[in-house]
């Protein structure tokens, strides 16, 4: 009984992606192979520590005999699959979700998009300039993190990752349906209000910068946030002795945020407040 | 009283030496040379006399040259850290039936059992990611119980609570056990092969009926008889706890009881069934595994063994004195008849999270000199006659941490430190350097590969590999390959010659907490810790949480009507060492006759002027979970004394 299981060994399935053939492990998605292979595909609501959402729809392709789009997020590859990543019609698929989303949210601090919507010559003011704009103020109700639900996507990560599948707080929900549907905490309080524990894990998988840290958010505000300066060192946290582990972001010696690696086996991304926020003391400098 | 934003007195890094000129002259300001020479004077004055705090937050390449430099340099075995205040009691407990102190699982073994066990652990306000991969289990179908005095909130995931009253653990570990004994649930092959002692445990339960652990523990006997049931029948199972098994003056007992039950059941040593003692600091596993203990040399290996001493007498070319030494309860006891004269105290705050903090304090200002290596002038620092400005640890140094998994992990640098602070290795060797030792570790690396070439359980592990795997659980004996998650599973290999030493049951009685309630103090205290803060709040004080309230005297709705106080008003807490004055909270999680309070901001309560320092002899840990108190109401114009 000294031997470390490895698990049920995972088979290869074959298939082929955009005419070449492909080998995948079983049970990984087309995004998975995709990424594999190198090859490109837009995404917003995939997140790597969740499980898919399919809310999006920037990162459909097409399969051979499916008669709609498939999402690659989500779908898993099967054997003799035929997949096209950049047809005509998944092209223009993926520039009409993205002219839609763009005119109805503030996509600036997204990662990648500003290129995508180059990419995909999607024209967002097509619409006339306030089609359907969420147009409201961040939430700033606390010293930790700030909430800008007008860059919000709606891909509901924020509240798998407060909910079932990390943090078990269900602070955040989706209030109202349809078009009214929005991410609230409890009736609409502050968060001051609420359930939060402050873990932050919400602002960890939020794709859209919807959710930020006040650091960051006060510091865009004042114009000297600069990724570019910024370093990315990954520790381990000073607090207890759960050994999670934190990348430190700084910025001129200045702690700024703190993210987690996703593939960590301790941490699986998340963090709890202590490690997340609780830096501060050692730049308490004078 | 709403949530509001506290902030405690915030601490501003030390960024230059401080030095005392005389013993009531104030901390002034020096050179590093003016003063290590002071410390290098100070310590070698009181050779023979010397005791080494070493520190649980700091890394393992500083705790390895910590302890060397109180072996080598000042030739004792007077070397310790705060795993004393919390698991020291694990530790013994684990390595007197195992040979080995580290939990024996790892986190996610957690998320593939059948039961789970939370023992005195609110995990999920002191272990927060460690209870995502408990409730991961949950979620997967595991069944978890929780036997806690406070309905806490990890309680409230728990298919059964078990409200035990506070020192009855050892009654509600016998009568589990004797449930499993007498429902024919004992796992005889693994019982017959890989313990001793179980005649003599069987005796020694027989007495714990159910109903006679009921009256007791105060716990339901159909409770105590389901989680005997759960926990036995399960496939795989996991027994957790923390510091509300281990902060009594019989903790190591009580670990030893909670032991007897994975011994009974053969709930160790597989994949998903161990137990699994949480860590309350960042490096309190790798303090440990580094030597900085008395009785340990690095790689946890025991200072009396003979062969042991001349690997590390020659490798470190010094001789090791052949006995333990002081632990750090000790040490304190030592400052009172004077045969401890100076102390080296790295990143430690004794002077608050001490029991009975008052005699703490009074022991260091007897020292004849104290020099404190630390990031902030603590209390503690405040004391010192040179305080050295260290860097943090986990932000501004180079080096490893070992977590409650016996992961081992890289912590680098990320910014660079205030002013003139300097690494904790960096100032330990200057100091050896003036007290005729010249080492020379170019960096954190070469100390860690000193450590891997006297320490089989870390040879594997290099830096490269560490971040290769993301950590690399100990033991790891080999460069190119890694062992099983878990320990011990030499237990269950039918060879005797590979099956090794087998397990004794721990024969451990039940003897109740020192102090005992009465008419005068007839509520119990018990402590714990908060989700946003953390210990005496030197840290965790630095940043603005919106959890945060400050400190008060937590009371159950019942008990705050009977003394007629309401939420937010300041009562006197006394207990038979002390007073406070603390605001009420009211939690409905506690019980009639059980209070509850934390150590988070000692400046506005200091919640241990209360505690007794009644120790645990075997581990030497005291009894912060439980003192006798007696709550009063203030009137407004009365004198308010503190
Ligand atoms: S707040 Fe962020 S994570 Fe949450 S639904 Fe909106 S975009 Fe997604
Ligand atoms: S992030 Fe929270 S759970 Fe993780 S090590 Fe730090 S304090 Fe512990
Ligand atoms: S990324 Fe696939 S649906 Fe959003």
């Amino acid at each position: 009984m000294t031997v470390t299981p490895l698990g049920i060994p995972r088979r290869l399935l074959e298939f082929t992606l955009d005419g070449e053939p492909v080998r995948a492990p079983e049970g990984s998605t087309i995004l998975d192979a995709c990424r594999a292979a190198g090859k490109d595909v837009p995404t917003l609501c995939e997140g790597d520590t969740l499980t898919p959402k399919n809310a999006c729809r920037v990162c459909v392709v097409e399969v051979e005999g499916s008669r709609t789009l498939v999402p690659a997020c989500s779908r898993r590859a099967e054997p003799g699959m035929e997949v096209r990543t950049g047809t005509e019609r998944a092209r223009h698929s993926r520039k009409v979700v993205l002219e839609l989303l763009a005119s109805s949210v503030d996509l600036s601090t997204t990662p990648r998009v500003a290129g995508w919507l180059k990419e995909y010559e999607a024209k967002p003011d097509r619409f006339g300039p306030d089609a359907a704009r969420v147009d409201e103020e961040p939430r700033v109700d606390n010293d930790l993190y700030v909430r800008d639900y007008g860059k919000c996507i709606l891909c509901y990560k924020c509240v798998d990752a407060c909910g079932d599948q990390w943090q078990n707080t269900f602070a955040i929900s989706v209030a109202g349906r349809g078009f009214d549907a929005r991410i609230a905490v409890e009736h609409d309080a502050p968060l001051t209000d609420s359930a939060c524990v402050y873990c932050g894990n919400c602002i960890e998988v939020c794709p859209t910068g919807a959710l930020s840290f006040k650091s960051e958010f006060d510091m865009r505000a004042a114009g000297t946030w600069d990724e570019s300066r910024q370093s990315e060192t990954t520790t381990v946290c000073a607090y207890c002795g759960v050994g999670c582990n934190l990348t430190l972001h700084v910025q001129d010696n200045e702690i700024v945020k703190v993210t987690s690696p996703h593939d960590n086996p301790v941490t699986h991304g998340n963090l709890c407040i202590k490690g997340r926020f609780g830096y501060q003391h050692v730049q308490n400098r004078d | 009283m709403r949530k509001r934003d506290r902030s405690p007195k915030t601490y501003t890094r030390l960024t230059h030496p401080l030095v005392r000129d005389a013993r009531d002259a104030p901390l002034r300001r020096a050179t590093w040379e003016e003063a290590l020479d002071r410390t290098a004077r100070g310590l070698a004055a009181a050779r023979g006399a010397f005791g080494m705090f070493s520190c649980a937050r700091a890394t393992n390449e500083m705790n390895y040259v910590a302890q060397k430099f109180a072996r080598v340099v000042m030739g004792t075995n007077n070397v310790d850290s705060c795993n004393r205040t919390c698991h020291a009691p694990s530790v013994a407990g684990l390595s007197a039936a195992f040979g080995s102190g580290g939990g024996t699982s790892s986190y996610e073994e957690i998320e593939h059992t059948d039961v789970i066990v939370m023992w005195g652990s609110n995990a999920r306000f002191a272990h927060p990611i460690f209870f995502q991969h408990v409730l991961r289990g949950v979620h997967n179908g595991a069944r978890m119980y929780a036997v806690d005095p406070r309905r806490t909130s990890t309680a409230e995931w728990a298919e059964s609570w078990l409200g035990l009253n506070v020192g009855t653990d050892i009654p509600m570990a016998h009568a589990i056990g004797r449930e499993i004994i007498h429902s024919g649930l004992v796992n005889e092959a693994f019982v017959l092969r890989a313990t001793t002692g179980f005649e003599e445990y069987r005796a020694l339960v027989e007495p714990w009926t159910l109903s006679l652990a009921e009256k007791v523990t105060g716990v339901p006997a159909a409770a105590v008889r389901e989680l005997a049931h759960a926990y036995a029948r399960a496939e795989r199972a996991q027994l957790c706890w923390t510091l509300g098994i281990t902060e009594h003056h019989n903790g190591t007992d009580n670990v030893r009881a909670l032991i007897n039950l994975s011994l009974l059941t053969g709930h160790v040593g597989r994949y998903a069934s161990g137990l699994q003692p949480l860590r309350g600091q960042n490096n309190v596993q790798g303090g440990g595994d580094m030597g900085a203990i008395p009785n340990r040399l690095p790689g946890f290996q025991d200072i009396l063994d003979g062969g042991v001493r001349l690997k590390f007498e020659s490798a470190w070319d010094t001789v090791i004195q052949p006995h333990y030494g002081l632990n750090l309860t000790e040490m304190f006891e030592a400052m009172e008849d004077g045969s401890l004269r100076a102390v080296y105290c790295i990143g430690e705050n004794p002077a608050q999270s001490e029991a009975d903090g008052e005699q703490a304090v009074r022991r260091l200002r007897e020292l004849d000199f104290l020099v404190v290596q630390d990031i902030f002038l603590t209390k503690t620092a405040e004391l010192a006659d040179v305080v050295l400005p260290a860097t943090a640890g986990w932000a501004e140094t180079e080096g490893t941490t070992t977590n409650s998994e016996r992961r081992v992990q890289r912590v680098r640098r990320a910014v660079t430190p205030p002013g003139e602070a300097r690494e904790d290795i960096d100032i330990l060797c200057e100091l050896a350097a003036r007290l005729g030792h010249d080492w020379k570790y170019p960096d954190a690396e070469a100390v860690w590969n000193e450590l891997r070439s006297v320490s089989p359980d870390h040879y594997g592990m290099t830096y490269e590999r560490l971040a290769e795997h993301q950590g690399i659980q100990w033991p790891c004996p080999h460069t190119d390959t890694l062992e099983p998650p878990y320990l011990h599973g030499r237990l269950w290999e039918t060879d005797p010659e590979r099956r090794g030493r087998p397990a004794p049951f721990g024969i451990v009685r039940h003897d109740p907490p020192v102090d005992l309630t009465d008419e005068q103090y007839p509520i119990r205290l018990t402590t714990g810790r908060r989700l946003d803060s953390y210990n005496t709040g030197v840290q965790s004080g630095g940043y603005a949480s919106p959890l945060r309230r400050g400190e008060y005297v937590e009371l159950c709705p019942e008990d705050a009507e009977r003394y007629g106080v309401v939420v937010g008003e300041r009562v006197r807490v006394t207990s038979r060492r002390g007073s406070v004055l603390a605001p009420v909270w009211v939690d409905t999680g506690l019980r009639p006759g059980l209070a509850f309070m934390t150590f988070h901001f000692p400046d506005e309560v200091d919640t241990n002027r209360l505690t007794i320092e009644a120790n645990c002899p075997i581990a030497g840990t005291a009894e912060f979970k439980a003192s006798a108190i007696r709550i009063e109401k203030v009137s407004a114009s009365g004198p308010a004394l503190r």
